[in-house]
């Protein structure tokens, strides 16, 4: 047991050699860091987590509700657009909550539309099963004149899902233009999305860009316009906000043929007003937006048009003359960051649902690097403070235990730094809880050592004995903190998670250095001194 | 140089004399824990209940009292002021606002405006009531999980007597631990769970040690009486199981005192769970096993976790 053989000897030392090129990066500065892999050398150090070098950690939720909303108003217009096109007449059109509902006129038509509306209804992959199963996107369902659409679960479920991946490139494009470094942005569960951006000063100006759905509008006015709040609302208007007064109401047309909408936008860009030099938004739109606010304007010379941005009215201009270059400008007093804004979410298109910030955890930078000098001193101090115990109670194969400690945590450093792992401040905890928890397996053996002294063995026999008895306890022990380590990684978000990594790879580590380490070195040691005694 | 040796060799401490009362009290501060859980109730964190955590830094050490007034001027409802490690620093607490997400995010907006901008936001999390409903489960669903895969773990190695007698232990530490925390009325959050769960695996870790001597003395002495093996093994492994704790509480203690203020909820729970822990494989796991000794298969036929076994069975 204490013999080992060159081969075995050299892989030992090997392991350790290489998690130490691993955990070398994270002494370099970023520069000399960079020219490692021009050696072929590891060259990724640990990521801090945010709670480590500042920044907001947010988990959206697709609003489902207003998908739905979205998803009806869809419904209903497709519905009336293809009974027009079919020239079937009905009656009755409307929302459900869950779906449409319409009335064929004629009775002996209704066939016909029955078999018009279920076309609508798309089969959807959900990619549930890996193989994708089929689901009918509506439930289309005849009684006599009357045809009702709604939302099948598993069809919701897959727009959902749909929805969440459209978002997610949307929110990339518009996070992108803060210009942080490193975001990351992801899928949670299945309705919602996380997103990570560090080292931000102001997440106020990040949540704003990610909240917004930014869907713009451009729709005529009703022809009366209310004097004050209460008024009755006419037929085939809305009553909306204005974004900068509060109180000041507009009354919109909500007919399609009075709105043009900006998704048809192919780009947006902040400028500067010729005459007032006041910051606006420039856009242009594609060929079919194009054409559509130019048949817009040309029928309504003369009327106000309101510009609407997510159901509020950022302003109300008059159209002076018809507007057919495909381009505009957007101007409602704004600052000039939030022109920057506005130009960011109208190029990054809408999102196709609302979200909603069910969690932000923030942490500003100045706590950060309190947190990483604190782990810092902590850790140090704690190794200082288990080696003064160590060669206190064991002496000589105190040390030895304390330069497998080392190892352990040379080890544990290069692991994640090789996994790429971010480094949590509750993973500090676990690596400094390692520290005091690895030399159980040295005082383990070394306890069994000194027993097997104390029973007459001879110095040399004794040692192997001692490692031999304490091997099956060992793994026993570590294996049950193993567990907790996986049930914790499974459950816990974030930091809680970066504990549990810190943990779990700190026990694998700490198997070996503590064990097979320490073997080794006292083997070596064995040789170069011939003991007479176990100096324990 | 002569080590020191903190605990004596050879020790014969009559441990199964004082087993029965440390039983009792155990059951006594078990029971009680329990009952001050359902009574008193922990302190919850915003993990767990929702609302919005502001830590914020500020320019002179901050009158608590003139915050409290401003804060709670606020309309925002329920709100906790405390000092955090430092005069400067103070965590703010604010309850679930009615009105959905979005309300969460406006009374953030309502605190900045009102702190004006001399602050330093160190901090702000805000757990909506959505999210804090499923971390609540997700926390009491690992810590149940964790018992039954290490109950399972336990009897594959051992037999069913030591699977309960670790699973006690287990139960009596987490209990006590969160006995602690309603007395104290200490926040409970996430990392608290965290701690449970680590608690759990040391504690285990301690018994297991101890189980696996009492195995192999159980082997060894075929006709010593129970009560005698029990006391035997705990001295013999009491050394061990001393510096063990000691080397982990001095790793603790460094990081409860420099680690910084965010993370001592965290190492406090973890520095109790290790004293109790210690006590527990002692004064629970053992009676238990000689409670339950009567039952334990006593034939020399190599078990499942027998030495030759265990090298192979690799981590």
């Amino acid at each position: 047991m204490l013999h080992f053989s060159k081969l075995k000897a050299f892989v030992i030392v090997g392991v350790v050699l290489m998690a130490g090129l691993m955990a070398m990066p994270n002494l370099l500065a970023e520069k000399s860091r960079e020219s490692l892999s021009d050696f072929y050398l590891p060259s990724q150090a640990l990521t801090l987590g945010l709670d480590l070098q500042g920044g907001s950690h947010i988990l959206l939720e697709v609003d489902v509700p207003s998908l739905k909303d979205t998803l009806e108003k869809q419904l209903v217009g497709d519905v009336r657009l293809r009974l027009r096109d079919a020239k079937i007449r009905y009656a009755n059109l409307k929302r459900t909550g869950n779906g449409a509902s319409v009335t064929i006129s004629e009775p002996a038509r209704a066939d016909e539309g029955f078999t018009i509306l279920q076309g609508l209804s798309q089969p959807l992959d959900t990619g549930l099963f890996g193989q994708g199963v089929q689901v009918q996107e509506f439930d289309v369902v005849r009684n006599g004149q009357n045809i009702t659409l709604s939302f099948s679960d598993g069809g919701l479920q897959t727009r959902i899902g749909r929805a969440v991946q459209q978002s997610i490139e949307v929110l990339g494009v518009r996070i992108n233009e803060l210009g942080t470094t490193e975001p990351t942005i992801q899928q949670q569960g299945t309705d919602r999305i996380l997103v990570q951006v560090p080292g931000l000063q102001d997440p106020a100006r990040l949540k704003a860009l990610l909240g917004q759905t930014a869907l713009l509008q451009f729709r005529l006015l009703c022809d009366n316009q209310p004097q004050g709040a209460g008024g009755t609302v006419p037929l085939g208007c809305e009553e909306l906000q204005d974004k900068e007064t509060p109180g000041l109401l507009y009354w919109v047309q909500t007919s399609r043929s009075a709105t043009v909408d900006g998704e048809d936008l192919n780009d947006a860009q902040t400028g500067f007003d010729q005459r007032t030099n006041e910051p606006v938004v420039n856009f242009r739109f594609n060929t079919g937006g194009a054409q559509r606010f130019c048949r817009l304007t040309q029928n309504n010379v003369g009327r106000p048009f309101a510009i609407v941005l997510d159901s509020e009215v950022i302003s109300a201009p008059r159209i002076n003359e018809q507007i057919c270059g495909g381009s505009g400008q957007i101007s409602g007093n704004f600052s000039t960051q939030e022109a920057n804004d506005l130009a960011i979410v109208l190029r990054s298109g809408a999102l196709p649902a609302k979200l909603t910030i069910v969690e932000e955890r923030t942490v500003g930078p100045s706590l950060g690097s309190d947190s990483v000098a604190a782990g810092f001193s902590a850790s140090i101090i704690g190794l200082i403070g288990v080696l003064i115990f160590m060669v206190i109670s064991y002496g000589l194969f105190g040390l030895f235990a304390v330069l497998a400690l080392v190892a352990n945590l040379t080890m544990i450093l290069g692991v994640l730094s090789f996994l790429g792992a971010t480094l949590t401040l509750p993973g500090i905890a676990g690596i400094v809880l390692t520290m005091g928890m690895a030399v159980d397996a040295n005082v383990l053996v070394f306890e069994r050592i000194r027993e097997e002294v104390a029973n007459g063995r001879s110095p040399l026999n004794a040692i192997e004995t001692g490692f031999r008895m304490a091997l099956a306890t060992i793994l026993d022990a570590n294996i049950t903190t193993l567990i907790a380590a996986v049930i914790l990684f499974g459950m816990g978000s974030g930091p809680v998670r970066g504990f549990a990594v810190t943990l779990g790879i700190g026990i694998l580590a700490t198997v070996f250095t503590a064990y097979t380490v320490t073997q080794l070195i006292i083997s070596g040691w064995i040789k170069l001194s011939r003991p007479k005694v176990v100096p324990l | 140089m002569r080590p020191l040796r903190f605990v004596p060799d050879n020790t014969k401490i009559a441990f199964m004399k004082f087993a029965r009362p440390g039983f009792y009290a155990s059951i006594a501060a078990v029971v009680l824990s329990i009952g001050l859980f359902f009574a008193v109730g922990l302190n919850y964190g915003i993990d767990f209940k929702g609302g919005t955590l502001i830590e914020i830094r500020t320019e002179q050490p901050a009158d608590l009292n003139e915050l409290r007034t401003t804060i709670g001027g606020l309309g925002l409802g329920g709100s906790e002021l405390q000092e955090f490690g430092e005069p400067t620093d103070v965590l703010i607490r604010i309850e679930t606002q009615e009105g959905g997400e979005e309300a969460q995010q406006n009374a953030i907006q309502k605190v900045k405006d009102a702190l004006g901008p001399n602050v330093d936001y160190r901090r702000v999390e805000v757990v909506g009531p959505k999210v804090s409903g499923e971390l609540a489960r997700d926390g009491i669903l690992a810590i149940l999980l964790a018992f039954v895969a290490i109950m399972i773990y336990i009897w594959l190695r051992f037999e069913w007597q030591f699977a309960i007698g670790t699973v006690s232990t287990l139960v009596h530490d987490v209990a006590l631990t969160i006995g602690l925390f309603a007395i104290l009325q200490l926040q409970f959050d996430l990392t608290i769970i965290a701690a449970l769960l680590t608690i759990v695996g040391y504690s285990l870790n301690d018994t297991v040690v101890v189980f696996d001597r009492f195995r192999e003395n159980l082997r060894k002495y075929k006709k010593m009486n129970f009560d005698e093996m029990v006391d035997m093994s705990l001295n013999q492994t009491l050394p061990r199981t001393l510096m063990t704790s000691i080397s982990t509480l001095v790793a603790l203690i460094s990081l409860y005192v420099f680690g910084g203020e965010v993370l001592r909820g965290f190492t406090f729970a973890m520095i109790w769970g290790v004293v109790i822990g210690t006590y527990s494989s002692i004064f629970i796991g053992a009676p238990l096993l000689s409670l339950l000794g009567a039952y334990v298969d006593r034939a020399p036929t190599p078990g499942p976790g027998d030495n030759q076994q265990a090298e192979i069975a690799q981590p």
